[in-house]
């Protein structure tokens, strides 16, 4: 652009701002007064704007607008809105059973969809957004289960949670703390250990006298993790032969285990969610182990 | 808003003398087109009549779909996120239809621009069609340009009131039709229509009419070829587009200057001087419903509507000189016919053929794309938290979330099979295993289901870090099949 004096157009009779491109001239056109009414038109806008919803803020607070709109209420609206709409099924699902619910396609999908939704707010922070747990934290995908992997058994774990000081019904047993309490000496407990290792197939220790180790799981052990060392789904036991292990395979893990126990909780979720949301729930996590 | 030439310029104005009294805005000068007759104007009634016709009509006709689907022949069914245009459903995964559709609108804008510059402007615009049915009712209630300006200047009166009243009534009914047949095309219309006559439509279906009546009666009654002016990018789009052998509505400078009256022309030509056929009757300015005087050449304001050549053919009629003294041409025609050569007119030339090139293109790459469409949709989401799991068995399992659709009026049912992975097996709590060991699914009529599945290798295997896959869903009736390549994640061995 180039800088060129302000002249008239002939054709038009406008004069041009001075601004020049390539010999082309910009004529200085007033605006249209339509173009300004509009304008006045939106600081108007504005003002009613003020007046009806929230806008303006205040020290610790702000002007709220006499419609009384929050978008916290909008939300609340369209959050009853979709239950008002999902009244039939959600009646449906109140009334059926675990199994009954599983066996009905429109059920079992409404459900796995609230479950999901309901695994992600309350579950994912100790056993993983998709149920993979961590250590300390079952694995709900493995096919593992302490407690038993049954719809009705996942559900009643749910309900009433492990170890919960809160409900009467709470799925409950006590390792004891071998080591803690004196029972084992810890070469004892080394030798259990990997002992214990080589149930799942994994190597033990070079040197450890296995025999011994098996002697000592025969005395101690066997009454609640069976002679195989399947566990018990009854009282929570372990199964010792699998790959998945909640608190480690490594044998510095084991030690520290059966040296202390470790006795892990998990809240009883009757007490704070509604009976839906934890058949949803039961459906959900049983799907996450393959349904098995 | 427009650029005058370098050369037509006068002499220079002190800068700060200009900015100073310049003003900052101005009103539009009210244009008062006059009724004219031709050629043009049957033409743009019928487009209009046509258009219109469509618009109003097109909600109420009817296509039979089968039970439980919607009858009308074209809807946009927001709730069930639907769109129907006769024999064609879309889902909204299937938008890009609408792309292909678009590009094929501007392409078509393109070569109609080529071959006759801004007709869509003059012809077929909405807003063109619309201001020219409030223009009419106008022009009924009112008067002609010559009534309406004297009308308009005249002193408040009952009469006055009166027409006034019935002009802006008629507007608003109009703008009412014209908004609640758009919310027509979102539900089914006979339905709708009811509803709306007994206030028991939904409130949104009030809020689009009453927007689309807001801006219809604003738009066409009051702002006219304001829009047109300083609202549509599309003059300017236009501007670019144009090249020097479109056919643009032109004063034939050839044949109309010099300008003089009938009589002056008539004694000039018996002396044998040079006369031009123009008589400067203004005619063609005040046919203009845009305002243009078209004798000053091409301009953004030309919306190519004709009605001036019309208006001009009518005066060129009764003072006996042939037609056309405005006419579809180019400037280049002009410079020929000064030059004493016959007129050419290059309405086939490389860029109409490259634009009708680009629209077959298009048109056959959308065909295509309709005409192997499927019925059915398999789509496969690998699960990524755990991106694979250990069993307690020792066996590798990985989880897909895979969402069947089915596009047809009638349930249909789904066999999954799986591939490329040596021992790999099936399992979901939804879908229902087969004795052969594929899965099976029942998708609701017109819906997609969505199904959790997991394949996992026999306990020892090792899968390996990554196998690719593929998901084959097969529609046991039809036969139709979607097959969707993912991978099978396992843990990082030693090996590798």
């Amino acid at each position: 652009m180039t800088i060129d004096p302000v002249q008239v157009d002939k054709v038009s009779g406008q004069t041009t701002t001075g601004h020049e491109w390539d010999g082309i001239r910009e004529l200085n056109t007033p605006l249209p007064r339509w173009w300004l009414w509009l304008f006045y038109l939106t600081i108007a806008f504005s003002v009613v704007y003020w007046f009806l919803f929230p806008a303006w803020p205040l020290f610790g607070s702000y002007t709220g607008g006499v419609l009384g709109w929050s978008s916290r209420a909008a939300v609340a609206d369209q959050v009853a809105l979709a239950k008002a709409a999902r009244m039939q099924e959600a009646t449906a699902l109140e009334s059926a059973s675990l199994s009954e619910i599983a066996a009905a396609p429109k059920l079992q999908e409404l459900a796995l969809a609230q479950g999901k939704a309901a695994f992600g707010d309350n579950c994912a922070p100790c056993h993983g957004s998709g149920g993979q747990g961590q250590k300390g934290y079952p694995n709900l995908t493995a096919g593992r289960w302490l407690w038993g992997g049954a719809l009705e058994q996942i559900g009643t774990t749910i309900i009433h949670g492990i170890r919960a000081p809160d409900d009467a019904d709470t799925r409950t047993s006590a390792m004891p703390a071998f080591g803690k309490d004196g029972t084992l000496k810890p070469e004892e407990i080394r030798e259990v250990a990997d002992y214990v290792r080589t149930l799942a197939g994994l190597e033990p220790e070079h040197g450890v006298d296995i025999a011994a180790g098996k002697k000592i799981f025969a005395d101690n052990c066997v009454a609640c993790h069976g002679e195989d060392g399947k566990g018990n789904i009854e009282m929570g036991s372990a199964n010792l032969t699998t790959k998945v292990w909640q608190y480690g395979s490594d044998i510095n893990d084991l030690i520290y285990t059966i040296t202390n126990a470790r006795n892990s909780t998990m809240p009883a979720w009757g007490h704070r969610l509604d009976p839906v949301t934890i058949k949803s729930l039961a459906i959900y996590v049983h799907s996450l182990g393959g349904g098995t | 808003v427009s650029a005058s030439a370098g050369g037509s310029a006068s002499a220079p104005i002190a800068a700060e003398e200009i900015y100073d009294e310049g003003p900052l805005y101005a009103a539009a000068k009210k244009v008062y087109p006059q009724k004219v007759w031709g050629t043009y104007r049957r033409l743009k009634w019928a487009v209009l009549w046509f258009a219109l016709g469509v618009y109003y009509i097109l909600p109420f006709v009817r296509w039979d779909r089968g039970p439980n689907q919607p009858n009308q022949a074209v809807l946009i069914d927001m709730e069930h996120s639907r769109f129907y245009a006769f024999f064609i459903e879309l889902w909204p995964q299937e938008v890009y239809y609408f792309t292909g559709l678009l590009i094929l609108a501007a392409l078509i804008l393109f070569l109609s621009n080529a071959l006759f510059g801004r007709v869509w402007c003059g012809y077929a615009c909405p807003q063109t069609v619309w201001t020219d049915l409030f223009l009419w009712v106008e022009r009924a209630i009112e008067g002609d340009r010559r009534e309406r300006i004297k009308f308009d200047d005249a002193p408040w009166s009952p009469d006055k009131l009166v027409k006034r009243l019935a002009k802006h009534a008629a507007w608003l009914v109009i703008a009412m039709l014209t908004g609640g047949a758009f919310v027509l095309y979102f539900m089914d219309a006979p339905t709708l229509l009811v509803q709306f006559a007994t206030f028991q439509a939904p409130l949104i279906a009030y809020l689009w009419a009453g927007i689309l009546t807001l801006t219809t009666y604003s738009l066409a009654g009051h702002m006219r070829e304001q829009v047109c002016l300083y609202m549509c990018p599309w003059p300017r789009i236009q501007a670019a587009l144009t090249d020097p052998d479109a056919l643009e509505v032109t004063y034939r400078t050839d044949r109309g200057e010099p300008r003089m009256s009938v009589k002056e022309a008539a004694r000039k030509r018996a002396q044998g001087s040079p006369a031009g056929d123009c008589i400067d009757c203004f005619q063609c300015v005040h046919a203009c419903p845009t305002g243009v005087d078209i004798r000053k050449g091409l301009q953004l304001g030309c919306i190519n509507c004709g009605l001036c050549i019309d208006a001009c053919d009518a005066v060129m009629t009764k003072i006996q000189r042939p037609l056309r003294l405005i006419a579809f041409d180019t400037d280049d025609n002009i410079v020929r016919r000064k030059r004493g050569e016959p007129a050419v007119y290059h309405l086939i030339r490389p860029r109409t053929i490259l634009y009708l090139a680009a629209i077959a293109l298009t048109g056959c790459i959308m065909l295509y794309a309709f005409v192997t469409r499927t019925n059915m949709h398999l789509s496969v989401l690998h699960v990524r938290a755990p991106l694979f799991t250990v069993t307690a068995q020792g066996g590798v399992r990985n989880g897909y979330t895979l969402r069947f659709s089915n596009k047809l009026s009638k349930p249909s049912d789904f066999a999954l099979t799986v591939s490329g992975l040596k021992g790999a097996m099936m399992t979901s709590v939804v879908a229902k295993p087969l004795s052969d060991g594929r899965l099976t699914a029942r998708v609701d009529a017109d819906a997609t289901f969505e199904v959790p599945v997991y394949v996992s290798t026999p306990p020892g295997a090792s899968p390996g870090k990554s196998t690719p896959i593929t998901f084959t869903a097969t529609d046991v009736k039809t036969g139709e099949a979607s097959g969707v390549v993912d991978n099978f994640f396992g843990p990082i061995t030693s090996s590798e």
